[in-house]
């Protein structure tokens, strides 16, 4: 905490996947305060794995997990989510029988207030949620569940937001909103790490990018470099 | 009339089937697993209230309150002793291993109170006739208690923290663990709860007939059908589901033999699993 | 005992391990082959039993059947029974999960048990079947002894070259990713269903040969204590997906199990009575400490291990779970 160059996320070197198989092979990634960083690469590169194996949820094997400079490899991630860290899975993000409200609240399961004041700030970011408060989270359309998964990630006031393809799924017309919400979290304080299919629109609102392929880094750079780049927009980015 | 009666009946019968299938259907949903014990579990409920009527001559409610809590440590024992090593081998070992405890409960349960009938009350009760049905003050009583137990595992589940997230993890265990939900602790009161109402379900079974130590073993298979009927992992579809089976199972008597109940809450068991595996509740927020 | 109670001690005790080998080696077709779960294995074991008593025994007014057929007429009878019965309820179940899977089989198993004790027209009712015929009417123990051994050796084998045929192969690769094979469809449910009817068949002739040897059965002897629980055990001992392991599992537990009686003879007098839950009790335990302390049994399956692996699905977050 001392050094304000201090990435909030340092993935160094990282070797790890399911089981005995690395499906990372030393991957280098870093999120400073205040940044979105965006992942993108082809289908089956690893982008979750490498997601998963930040937040504890995939064996490191080789290299080491930093959060603000607290090393944090292999930690379970119940453990994670105390020291500010939270992420959206890419798939079975919300308790699909419980309510827009019950959702929430089980994000600030490990909060000792009542998280009265978080839970306004997300119904002000996401009225539509406030709306709904009793519907169950199942019924609802991919969208606000996007919603709903992102207002749970929300509640313990993170510092380093994680989501896994956010717009995945959705239809064109929600794909922009969700990078405007993204952006108004961010906004607030929040540095977010994600994972994007519609990597032009990510890059966009991204401060930096990697590509990730086979499990390795490829490049990284700035979102608006590697935007630029035909090379990778050839290779990586297809033709969206 | 018969029909009325049937219906009654069925009621009866579909209260316990009920509160057996809310501690299966959480078992099952909160660690993935059919929990083949439990109907054996419902028995040592139901002979530890057993003990406490005739030793200490305690009316049956106040002998419930030593058998929930004899059944419920029970509970958490056999899953500490048993269970929780082999959750992180295999799934499918689980079924085998509480299989196994259920034979062992039963042969248990023979050993210390015999293999003989018994019952709570000697005695004949007068029943009650209104408008030709016939109400027996038992069945009022497991009507009553299942009442009560609905409540409650109403207001533990929709308004605790705990209960709360109990219902979280048997929706999404993965989501639970990432949003800091403490899973061993969980677990840990899911047994105890699922043990409390497995003994007041055994419990209201010796009411309603009497006491032998495969009652619960006899019961298991309608229990399941109840559970998956509701719709795995959720309580609300448990009790629906009991209900139903309960008044499946009754009504079965008016175009088929009565030996043959069993066998009708193991078709509805099976259409469910092939038509709708979800149960009865898919798609509906409960 | 003397010499000669001793002879013959030997030889019931070896008739019966032979029949207990046959059903380990059913269920090793079907779970340790092909992870197909069936805890009903007491009733097609029992529809086995009636299907070759009804042909066999002799006419009797007081139920159908009773056609004094040779045991080999009992034999394809039961197995095709057996196998019947099983395509019929396979078809319907066996896309099913395994804890799914688990409780249709074992209720399938009750509700024959069911149909044995109120069917009595057909199957005698709770008061069973009587007067079934040993083999060639023999009174010589060491006929159907070598009979059943005769059985087991057969199906060893036939059961050694399944596991490396094709057959076999294509079963253990779907057995060993069970949620990727469900959602494979046809061909996948194709296989496994051969693996139960197979399975079950075997079972069915297990139960043939049961018939014939004690020459009387009752729906009490097809409870899921001896005709599952005891199967599963044995297998699991020896090693599931291992041929010898459940034959020699089959053998010491069936020792184990036998020779507890001994102990339970042992119990002060209250206790005595109940010798059966004792044993129960105890053979239990050996299971559940089998299971925490070698799951993969005596004789582990040489490769792919069946147990011990992780699941491949959720189980990049299992693993974290305690
Ligand atoms: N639970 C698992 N067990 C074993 N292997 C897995 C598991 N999940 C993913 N994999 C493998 O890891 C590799 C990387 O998968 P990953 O999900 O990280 O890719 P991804 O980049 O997120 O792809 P997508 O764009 O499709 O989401 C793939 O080859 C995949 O098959
Ligand atoms: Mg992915």
């Amino acid at each position: 905490m001392s050094d304000n160059n201090q990435p909030v996320l340092d993935i160094r070197a990282v070797s790890g996947g399911y089981g005995d198989i690395n499906i990372l092979e030393d991957v280098d990634l870093k999120v400073h305060a205040g940044e979105v960083v965006v992942i993108v690469g082809p289908n089956g590169a690893g982008k979750s794995t490498l997601m998963k194996a930040a937040f504890g949820l995939v064996q490191v094997n080789a290299g080491e997990v930093l959060l603000s400079g607290e090393k944090i490899t292999n930690i379970s991630p119940d453990r994670l989510v105390h020291k500010g860290m939270s992420y959206v899975p890419q798939e079975r993000n919300v308790f699909p029988t419980m309510s827009v409200q019950e959702n929430l609240e089980l994000g600030a399961y490990i909060r000792k207030d009542d998280a009265r004041a978080q839970m306004d700030r997300i119904f002000d970011l996401f009225p539509k949620l406030k709306e709904r408060r009793k519907q169950a989270a199942g019924l609802m359309s991919g969208g606000e569940r996007q919603m709903v998964a992102m207002g749970r990630a929300l509640m313990i006031e993170p510092t380093l937001l994680m989501l896994d393809e956010p717009t995945a799924g959705l239809a064109p017309a929600y794909v922009h909103q969700v990078f405007d919400w993204i952006r108004a979290i961010n906004d607030q304080g929040v540095s977010i790490l994600m994972v994007e299919q519609n990597a032009k629109q990510a890059l966009r609102i991204a401060n930096r990018g990697y590509v990730l392929a086979t499990g390795r880094n490829r490049h990284e750079d700035t979102g608006e470099r590697l935007l630029a780049d035909p090379e990778i927009a050839d290779m990586f980015l297809g033709g969206r | 009339m018969e029909f009325l009666q049937l219906t009654y009946n069925g009621l009866v019968l579909g209260s316990i089937l009920a509160l057996g299938a809310i501690g299966v259907t959480m078992i099952f949903g909160v660690l993935r697993f059919a929990h083949f014990a439990h109907g054996d579990l419902m028995t040592v409920g139901a002979y530890v209230a057993l003990t406490f009527v005739h030793w200490l001559a305690w009316p049956i409610w106040l002998a419930a309150l030593p058998a929930i809590a004899v059944t419920s440590i029970l509970a958490v024992v056999l899953d500490q002793l048993f269970y929780r090593r082999l959750r992180r081998v295999a799934p499918v070992i689980l079924l085998i291993s509480s299989f196994a405890t259920a034979l062992m409960l039963r042969a248990l349960v023979q050993i210390i109170w015999g293999p003989d009938n018994q019952v709570y009350a000697t005695g004949i009760s007068i029943p009650y006739r209104i408008a030709g049905l016939v109400i027996t003050p038992d069945s009022l009583k497991v009507l009553g208690a299942t009442a009560l137990m609905v409540v409650v595992v109403h207001l533990f589940l929709a308004h605790t923290k705990m209960g709360k997230s109990m219902r979280a993890m048997s929706d999404n265990v993965d989501l639970a663990r990432i949003s800091g939900v403490p899973v061993k602790r969980v677990i840990f009161w899911t047994w105890v709860f699922a043990g409390a109402l497995t003994a007041v379900a055994g419990i209201l079974l010796g009411v309603d007939t009497r006491l032998i130590p495969t009652m619960g073993w006899n019961i298991l298979l309608p229990i399941f059908a109840a559970a998956i009927l509701g719709g795995v992992g959720r309580p609300y579809g448990a009790v629906l589901g009991g209900l139903i089976i309960g008044l499946a199972m009754n009504y079965s008597v008016l175009f088929m033999p009565s030996a043959y109940k069993l066998a009708v809450a193991f078709i509805i068991m099976i259409a469910v699993l092939i038509l709708r595996p979800q149960g009865l509740l898919k798609g509906i927020s409960l | 005992m003397n010499y000669l109670g001793f002879y013959h001690y030997g030889i019931y005790f070896l008739t019966t391990a032979g029949i207990f080998g046959v059903m380990a080696l059913a269920l090793n077709i079907q779970w340790g082959l092909s992870g197909v779960f069936n805890l009903g294995i007491a009733g097609f074991f029992a529809v086995g039993a009636y299907a070759s008593a009804l042909m066999t025994g002799a006419p009797d007014p007081e139920h159908w059947g009773g056609f004094a057929l040779p045991l080999i007429v009992g034999i394809v009878a039961a197995m095709l029974t057996s196998g019947l019965v099983a395509f019929v309820i396979g078809a319907a179940t066996i896309r099913l999960r395994s804890d799914y899977l688990a409780i249709a089989t074992l209720g399938i198993a009750e509700i024959i048990r069911l149909v044995i004790k109120n069917e009595g027209e057909i199957t005698g009712g709770v008061r069973g079947l009587t007067g079934i015929p040993s083999p060639f009417n023999s009174d010589n123990q060491l006929v159907m002894l070598a009979i059943v051994l005769i059985a087991v050796v057969v199906l060893y084998w036939l059961a050694d070259r399944a596991r490396i045929s094709p057959w076999g192969r294509v079963l253990r690769g779907i057995r060993e990713n069970e949620d990727a094979a469900m959602a494979a469809g046809k061909y996948v449910t194709r296989f496994r269903l051969e693996a139960f009817v197979v399975g079950a068949a075997f079972m069915g002739l297990a139960g043939a040969l049961y018939a014939s040897f004690i020459g009387f059965i009752s729906p009490e002897a097809f409870k899921p204590v001896y005709g599952t629980f005891l199967i599963w055990v044995m297998l699991i001992a020896g090693g599931s997906g291992n041929n010898v392991g459940a034959l020699v599992g089959t053998f010491l537990v069936w020792l184990v199990w036998s020779f507890s009686s001994l102990l339970t003879d042992l119990l002060p007098g209250g206790l005595a009575t109940q010798a059966g839950a004792v044993r129960i009790l105890l053979i239990g335990l050996l299971l559940q400490v089998i299971l925490l302390a070698r799951p993969e049994g005596l004789f582990p399956e040489k490769s792919p291990p069946l147990i011990g692996r992780s699941r491949k699905t959720r189980g990049d977050i299992q693993q974290k779970h305690s």
